[in-house]
């Protein structure tokens, strides 16, 4: 089949690849260029498995064509850590035992990285409505929570005190079904 | 002599009592022994069954010993998720 | 194999058993880097796709494969044909994998294709053509019982009858638990109350679907990396059904996101393999969410009938359910399980349950986290609620009153051993949520639940290495953090930091047979196993220690991680580390590794209470959960973190199978629903946060008192939350899910 070629930029770093027209960008990131952190739970951007961020905007990467990705800057679950220095909020979910199986936190950790990005001082019920786009079948969501919720306070803690209230989380700023 | 008692839809199996004597040292002698004398326990046999001892259920560890007065009760095959 | 309880160990001070130590795992989990089912790729791979019967019932006429056969890049298409004669226990799996005569539900597999690309296999699909002929099916678990329902299998004559009967029918068997006289306790009651209620099928709905690669040599060896949650299942299974010699195929599980019980068989991986060795290279596979959905083994619908009677102390004089569930197209729905574990809660002097065994045309059930009991335990924790409620009588009362404890008649028949239903419910009746105020529109529910856990045969190995690391192999594939709670039995035993264990999941080449992870049992078996391993290595390392001192080994004693004289008679001697006796390994006799091959015994059962407050909202018929607290036995939990995941875990997957989850079916008898989006699942924002209280009743049968836990925390949600919510909006609910339709149905509003 016709194969486009795409150049964009992942984890920071310059990336060229040539994926089918209807291939999507998943597809692509996971087949293409072995970047399998994001996942496949449905194909349909109902369960955020495959969360990524595009040009700074969270979206589901099975929702989007790989050609689309022309341009464009690109993080992807690999790229949180800095080296071996953790994320914060993957050591969060570390030390809240907020993963069992673990297939869904790749997704998870994207998702609450944009949140934390956009809002330091996200209430529970935020976080809550934030991630209703990635499905957990083990936890319950619970421990999950309460990591973000960890993460931001400590986050906070690390920055310097802002007199100003936390700027709200924007609808906006997630793209999914 | 072993009372091995069987859950309900086996009783018609062994005669229509919910238990029968039968001899035997360990589980397998009284499968054996029940599949022998029972044609309706032979099949259930065949298709599997879990086995208590004192209330301690064996999955098909047949070779575990068992005495006159244990409480033995043939169950069907568990599973699990 | 039985270990002997070990009643010191039990009480004694743990060093790392108890702790919430960090998973081995958990940085691969966290960065992206574990391996799951589809993150695999072999050298010259092709890719495998499934055609499906979009009919409920049809009988295949004719497959024509041969256009497909002709597209540039396809290497192989399979069918039914493909897949010869079986052992008799392996046919209804053969021909779930791949329809035969007929297409029995929407979605069934009816031939496979591995081309170089998934589009070029898409395309393949398109080009097979199959002639079906259409027959009338039913989906519904009652019509299916009716005398006039299209038959589905003309060989299946309904099993535990008195006598069997002649004709076929879709009832494959009925089933009868229970003693005393049901019908003389009912006359003894002062209150009879006699309902019957319905609930929906359900999916595991595990994130990540089935995956596999299957590689096939010309020399007849293969290997396979699957996610599942038995890859000694898959390897046997799938042997079996391709006649391949055991030892010729080798597994590997990847990472597994998620089972439920829902990966304790074989679907796509005998299809797979049997592309491969016709392609004779790699062919990888991966289900869709939608075929996860419509061709996975969900768990069964239910019909339920439940009369109990109870006197106006709240004594339970007799308790008598029929239960009915459809287990898809072929015979071995929960139902005797449901019916075993459903009255399991109570001491009763008369109990009777019945259980009918049912098929229809639908995918074949899978075991879904403690199969069939949060059905039958919906059904009789209702009506006890109910009666509680009409004779004004405490239901965490009442509870106590007529729990099972220690040596009592179980209701499916042996005696109990050591059981903490009764701590659960102590522990509720204490907890600060009992007391609390509730609003307008809320309603609060409780709801007892069991399930029985499994051991099973288990085989670990454990080698110590030169540095005094220790090399841990279990062979049971790790969903919830077991390798973090089995090394740290491992540690503890011997007596070394948790982190200087690694305990991996080796293949199937690697290790002796494992059971499947399922029945709650990897914690408890492999747990034991990885003790007796440790134990078993101990002994060895004692053995060098007195040789390198010259003294017998009766000398010797393994405290804390050293070797040490066992009295001043034994000569004084500096204490030998467990890595001093590994650095000299190699000189005195060669390398330590210690074993375990068992079939553990020993599970001991295990009970939890759950209570749930709950809102419902008139206008909509909408339900929020407001607060959830669930109590359950752990026996000892050996990383705590992981036990409240559990109890959390389940406590959810309850909520979706009583507020929202059900498979749809239309007139045709085709599934609705084959997504995340129709088939809704909690997400984040519904949910409150789920406490937990982890009661610990050691189990005499595990050498640290562990019980399973991972199952038992499905079973109470659905009666609690329905007892909630009729709390709330002060009627009866006897039918899941209890979707805003439903319950406005149920409020007389539509």
């Amino acid at each position: 089949m016709f194969q486009v070629h795409v150049r964009t930029r992942i984890n920071g770093d310059d990336t060229e690849f040539s994926c089918e027209a209807d291939e999507t960008l998943l597809d692509a990131l996971r087949d293409r260029l072995g970047l399998t952190g994001a996942k496949e739970g449905c194909g349909t951007g109902d369960c955020g498995a495959c969360s990524v961020l595009v040009d700074g905007r969270l979206v589901c990467a099975c929702l989007m064509l790989g050609a689309e990705a022309e341009g464009c800057d690109i993080e992807t679950v690999e790229g949180m850590a800095d080296g071996s220095k953790l994320h914060p909020l993957q050591q969060k979910f570390l030390d809240h035992a907020a993963l069992q199986c673990g297939v869904c936190t790749p997704g998870f950790l994207v998702a609450a990285k944009s949140l934390l990005e956009r809002n330091d001082n996200p209430t529970e019920e935020e976080v809550r409505y934030w991630l209703a786009g990635n499905l957990c079948r083990c936890t319950g969501y619970d421990k999950i929570v309460r990591a973000v919720l960890d993460t931001a306070a400590d986050m906070r803690k690390a920055s310097k005190p802002k007199p100003a209230k936390a700027k709200k989380a924007s609808a906006k700023g997630r793209v999914s079904a | 002599m072993v009372r091995v008692q069987v859950w309900g839809s086996l009783k018609p199996a062994i005669g229509g009592d919910d238990s029968v004597e039968v001899e035997g040292e360990t589980i397998n002698d009284l499968l054996k022994a029940l599949s022998e004398q029972y044609p309706g326990m032979a099949e259930a046999v065949r298709r599997g069954v879990s086995v208590t001892v004192n209330g301690e259920m064996y999955a098909n560890a047949v070779m575990v010993p068992v005495k006159p007065d244990d409480e033995v009760f043939i169950l069907p095959k568990l599973v699990g998720g | 194999m039985n270990v002997q309880p070990d009643n010191k160990a039990m009480k004694r001070d743990f060093d790392i058993v108890g702790k919430r130590t960090p998973r081995p795992d958990g940085i691969d989990k966290v960065t992206g880097r574990a391996r799951f089912g589809a993150d695999m790729s072999m050298p010259g791979m092709l890719w495998g796709l499934v055609l499906r019967s979009p009919h409920a019932h049809a009988k295949i006429k004719r497959i024509d494969t041969s256009k497909a056969e002709k597209l540039n890049g396809v290497h192989a298409i399979v069918t039914s044909k493909d897949f010869g004669p079986c052992d008799d226990s392996l046919l209804d799996i053969r021909e779930n994998v791949m329809a035969r005569e007929k297409a029995l539900y929407d979605g069934h597999a009816v031939a496979a294709v591995a081309a170089v690309s998934r589009s070029v296999a898409r395309q393949a699909l398109k080009l097979i053509k199959v002639d079906y002929q259409v027959l009338p099916h039913v989906t519904d678990v009652d019509e299916a019982m009716k005398p006039d329902a299209p038959v589905i299998n003309d060989k299946l004559f309904t099993k535990g009858l008195d006598k069997t009967p002649k004709k076929p029918s879709n009832i494959a068997e009925r089933f009868e638990f229970g003693h005393g006289e049901v019908e003389k306790g009912f006359k003894e009651a002062d209150l009879v109350i006699e309902r019957t209620f319905r609930t929906e099928a359900t999916h595991q709905g595990y994130i990540e679907p089935h995956a596999c690669v299957a590689s096939m040599g010309a020399d007849g060896r293969g290997e396979m990396w699957v996610c599942t949650q038995g890859h000694f299942m898959v390897r046997n299974t799938c042997a079996g059904l391709l006649g391949i010699d055991v030892s010729n195929l080798r597994v590997t599980a990847s990472e597994i996101g998620g089972g439920f019980g829902g990966k304790t068989t074989v679907f796509i991986e005998p299809v797979a393999l049997a592309l491969s060795l016709k392609a004779n290279r790699p062919v990888k596979m991966v289900m869709s969410r939608e075929e996860v959905l419509r061709a996975s083994g969900p768990t069964s619908s239910s019909s339920i009938d439940v009369k109990i009677g109870m006197k106006k102390d709240g004594t339970i004089t007799a308790g008598d359910a029929t239960l009915r569930y459809q287990g898809g197209a072929f015979p071995g729905s929960a139902v005797p399980y449901g019916a075993m574990a459903c009255f399991a809660p109570y001491d009763l002097k008369n109990v009777r349950a019945i259980g009918w065994d049912v098929i229809a045309n639908r995918p074949k059930q899978a075991a879904y986290r403690a199969p069939g009991a949060p059905m039958g335990a919906y059904a009789i924790e209702s009506v006890i609620d109910e009666l509680c409620r009409e004779l004004k009588l405490d239901p965490i009362d009442v509870r106590l009153k007529n729990a099972s404890s220690d040596g009592s008649k179980a209701s499916y028949g042996p005696n109990f051993g050591v059981i903490g239903l009764k701590a659960t419910l102590e522990a509720a009746k204490n907890h600060p949520h009992w007391k609390a105020k509730l609003g307008k529109n809320q309603g609060r529910g409780v709801a007892c639940g069991f399930w029985f856990n499994f051991g099973g045969e288990t085989s670990v190995s454990l080698n110590v290495n030169v540095d005094g690391t220790v090399g841990l192999s279990v062979g049971t594939p790790d969903i919830g953090g077991s390798r973090a709670s089995i090394g740290n039995m491992a540690a503890e035993e011997l007596g070394i930091p948790h982190d200087k264990v690694r305990c991996i999941i080796a293949d199937t080449a690697s290790l002796g047979y494992n059971d499947v992870t399922d029945g709650s049992r990897v914690t408890f078996a492999s747990g034991m196993a990885a003790i007796q391993a440790a134990r078993d290595a101990i002994g060895k390392l004692c053995e060098r220690a007195a040789k390198i001192w010259g003294i017998p080994v009766d000398a010797v004693v393994w405290e804390k991680g050293h070797a040490r004289p066992a009295s001043p008679n034994a000569g004084k001697h500096e204490p030998l580390s467990l890595a001093d006796i590994a650095a000299q390994a190699g000189a005195t006799g060669g390398p330590i590794a210690g074993h375990c091959e068992i079939n553990a015994e020993g599970a001991g059962v295990s009970f939890a209470t759950h209570m749930v407050d709950s809102e419902v909202d008139p206008e909509t018929g909408h339900v929020k959960i407001l607060r959830y607290t669930v109590f359950q036995d752990a026996g000892k939990a050996v990383h705590p973190s992981y036990v409240e995941g559990q109890f959390q875990g389940g406590a959810v997957q309850g909520i979706g199978w009583a507020l929202n989850e059900e498979y749809i079916y239309s007139k045709d008898g085709r599934l609705q629903n084959p997504g995340f989006l129709d088939y809704r699942i909690p997400v984040c924002s519904d949910l409150p946060m789920i406490d937990t209280v982890i009661v610990e009743v050691p189990n005499p049968g595990h050498p640290y008192g562990v019980r399973g836990v991972g199952e038992t925390s499905i079973v109470p949600p659905l009666a609690a939350i329905s007892n909630s919510v009729s709390d709330a909006a002060k009627v009866r609910m006897t039918r899941l899910p209890m979707s805003p339709p439903n319950v406005l149905k149920a409020l007389g509003r539509i």
